[in-house]
């Protein structure tokens, strides 16, 4: 195993509940509840899980962006990212210490509509991150922008370009040259290709795995679509209702999971084969509880299939199963 | 030969022969906007057979949604129009009745469910009174205790707990599945002979569309002769579900095959790069095969064949040519230069369409 680049232990993330007549924090809903888990240098982590699991939280906190967007928000726990001087835990860092290692973590959004400036061209996107972390002049950023584009499958002429002139699947490129533009080393992808038609999500997914392997980039890859997270990590992390479920190399997940969330997750994925036989797929009854209802003990247990008396009782911990993954279920 | 593979194969209702439940023919759908006219959907034929489950597939502009829009004459007016075709429902031309007589037969006979379950439900209203209110207005000798007792019915079939409490609930308290059984309810209520599925699991969890899938195929079953036309642009979803399907590019059918003919069989060189860029298909971690290029803009379609700037098979004469509809011997329609030696005929309209399901 290479290099840890990112260790997340003890993670714990609140979301305010605010109410009342003055508008004061009556609650909290408990986005990430404890996860911990290490990113090594030069992999793909897939983080998967449904609506409610915390994964995008997860994702934010990473590139730590979260006390800036929601005000209240309870952050608790560390995020040791390794740099040449050591371990540095992002939590802790105020926001002009934080500054430099933006440039190392840099995050592609879903939806590429809104994710671009529609009042800036293009070219002045990319040089943006380059203005604020390099010291290079005018020429060098420009000629780094075109290189990007290129780089990205696009043509340097389109620089003086408005984001609304491109398709879905070029403004996510456009959007990826933005992330590369300062060399990160970590690049947290939120759904990257969701948003894309099906023939376009392949070239996507293609320019991805290729700059990774010329620049040695280390991915956060958090998706809804497991086909998609299967083909490009090497592990799988599911989380549910805040909690990690289930982590391992990613044909394990995918092939044998362990934890009974994930067996119904991955279960119920449509495959694209019509005479494959369906009738071992577990169908859950009922639907995801909101976050702020989050059931004591397992989360899953309202839902699963094997649920036992004792799983009220503790949230289960991860165990090491004989397939190789962790998953947090004792009965399986 | 496509092989009796689907243990269903007796539930396609329809299969080899049977009147179609909804038979289009030439349906040209325009818009015109900045620029000039937009061929949303441009001279598309097909049938839909009762009891079948018919998927239509396609990416962004490939005419998909239009044309179920079409169907139920939901295209606004202006900018968009309906330029020519008809579309045959029991006999009737959809496109020729009145304002009135097309009411009584959305909701009623041909009921539509959509993508977005938030704003396709009145936020205003309990759902209740939106069930009852579908119910009362084709039913109008119903009284309101029977729209009640009836909407409650929907709503349990639908698998909502405590349906008879929810029914004073708001859309806004329900979760995104819940909206969508909803949906699902308020669209079965008058028992339509034909459903339209637009997208109906794009935006829910995988868990979840597992669950609405299987409830849309359960219900179907129970409805006996009742028809889906289930329209996405996930090949997965469609190969669980559907039993023929129409692949539709540039606003026209492009292939039409019953679901082992297009999976295993593919013939037009769109519907082939389609299944080779999905990832489950490939190795993993391998390059995964792609369609160069975008969709163009549905004001930039190419003359020709609508496929000519992507096809990694393209000939000289389908830039200038554009195919027509082949029918082939196993019964796949194909609109593509290549099939041109295994055509025993053009299926493009006024002639048949249709398909027999495996």
């Amino acid at each position: 195993m290479s290099k840890p680049l990112l260790e997340i232990k003890n993670l714990k993330i609140g979301y305010p509940v605010w109410g009342g007549i003055l508008r004061h924090k009556i609650g909290e809903v408990k986005a990430v509840d404890d996860v911990s888990f290490t990113l090594h240098e030069g992999e793909t982590l897939g983080l998967v899980g449904e609506s409610g699991c915390g994964k995008s939280t997860l994702a934010k906190a990473v590139i730590n962006i979260l006390k800036a967007t929601v005000p209240g928000v309870r952050q608790e726990g560390e995020i040791l990212f390794h740099t040449e001087k050591g371990p540095v835990n992002l939590l802790e860092l105020s926001r002009r210490e934080m500054q430099p290692r933006r440039s190392e973590i840099q995050m592609i959004f879903q939806d590429p509509f809104s994710s671009l400036n529609p009042r800036m061209t293009v070219g002045s996107m990319i040089e943006a991150p380059l203005r604020l972390h390099t010291a290079q002049t005018k020429k060098e950023r420009t000629d780094r922008v075109h290189w990007l584009l290129e780089r990205v499958g696009l043509q340097a002429s389109q620089a003086s370009r408005y984001p609304h002139e491109f398709s879905g699947g070029q403004r996510q490129r456009i959007g990826i040259a933005r992330a590369l533009a300062v060399n990160p080393r970590l690049i947290v992808a939120d759904e990257p290709v969701s948003a894309l038609d099906v023939s376009v999500q392949a070239q996507v997914v293609n320019l991805l795995q290729d700059l990774q392997d010329e620049f040695n980039l280390t991915y956060l890859f958090v998706a809804h679509d497991l086909s998609v997270v299967n083909h490009i990590s090497d592990r799988i992390a599911v989380m549910y209702l805040g909690n990690l479920i289930e982590l391992g190399e990613a044909n394990t997940v995918y092939g044998q999971p362990a934890h009974p969330y994930s067996r119904a997750l991955i279960s119920a994925v449509p495959s694209p084969d019509p005479r494959k036989d369906h009738s071992d797929r577990v169908l859950l009854e009922g639907e995801i509880p909101t976050p702020l209802d989050k059931p004591t003990g397992c989360a899953f247990r309202t839902r699963c299939p094997i649920v036992k008396d004792e799983c009220a009782a503790s949230t289960p911990p991860l165990e090491q199963k004989k397939s190789g993954q962790v998953a947090a279920c004792p009965y399986t | 030969m496509a092989t009796n593979q689907n243990a269903n194969s007796t539930e396609h209702g329809g299969a080899a022969g049977g009147k179609p439940l909804l038979s289009v023919r030439d349906l040209a759908t325009y818009f015109r906007v900045e620029g000039g006219i937009a061929k949303a959907v441009d001279g598309v034929s097909f049938d839909v057979m009762p009891g079948e489950v018919l998927g239509i597939v396609g990416e962004s502009g490939s005419g998909k949604s239009v044309t179920s829009l079409s169907i139920l004459r939901l295209i606004p007016d202006p900018p968009g129009m309906i330029e020519r075709g008809e579309m045959l429902y029991e006999g009737q031309d959809l496109l020729k009745l009145s304002y009135k007589e097309m009411r009584a037969i959305r909701g009623n006979e041909i009921a539509m469910i959509f993508q977005e379950p938030m704003t396709s439900l009145n936020p205003v209203f309990t759902i209740g009174m939106q069930i009852i209110e579908t119910l009362r207005t084709h039913n109008p000798e119903m009284t309101k205790q029977e729209a009640f007792d009836r909407a409650v019915l929907r709503l349990s079939q639908v698998k909502i707990p405590d349906a008879e409490k929810r029914m004073k609930d708001y859309p806004h308290q329900f979760s995104g599945g819940m909206r969508q059984r909803v949906m699902i309810a308020m669209a079965l209520c008058c028992n339509p002979k034909l459903l339209i599925a637009d997208e109906p699991t794009t935006a829910l969890d995988v868990t979840t569309q597992a669950q609405i899938l299987n409830l849309m195929l359960e219900l179907r079953e129970r409805r006996e002769g009742g028809s889906i036309i289930l329209i996405t642009h996930d090949l997965a979803v469609v190969a669980e579900t559907c039993q023929r399907v129409i692949v539709m590019y540039g606003g026209k059918i492009q292939e039409v095959g019953n679901v082992d003919q297009i999976f295993y069989e593919p013939r037009h060189p769109y519907t082939q790069g389609l299944l080779e860029s999905l990832p489950s298909t490939q190795e993993a971690k391998k390059r995964l095969h792609t369609i160069p290029g975008n969709v163009p803009f549905i004001m930039d379609l190419p003359t020709g064949c609508k496929f000519c700037t992507r096809c990694d098979q393209v000939m000289d004469r389908c830039h200038n040519e554009e195919p027509p509809l082949h029918q082939l011997k196993s019964g796949q329609l194909v609109r593509c230069h290549l099939a041109e030696e295994d055509s025993t005929g053009f299926a493009d309209a006024p002639a048949m369409t249709n398909v027999t399901p495996p």
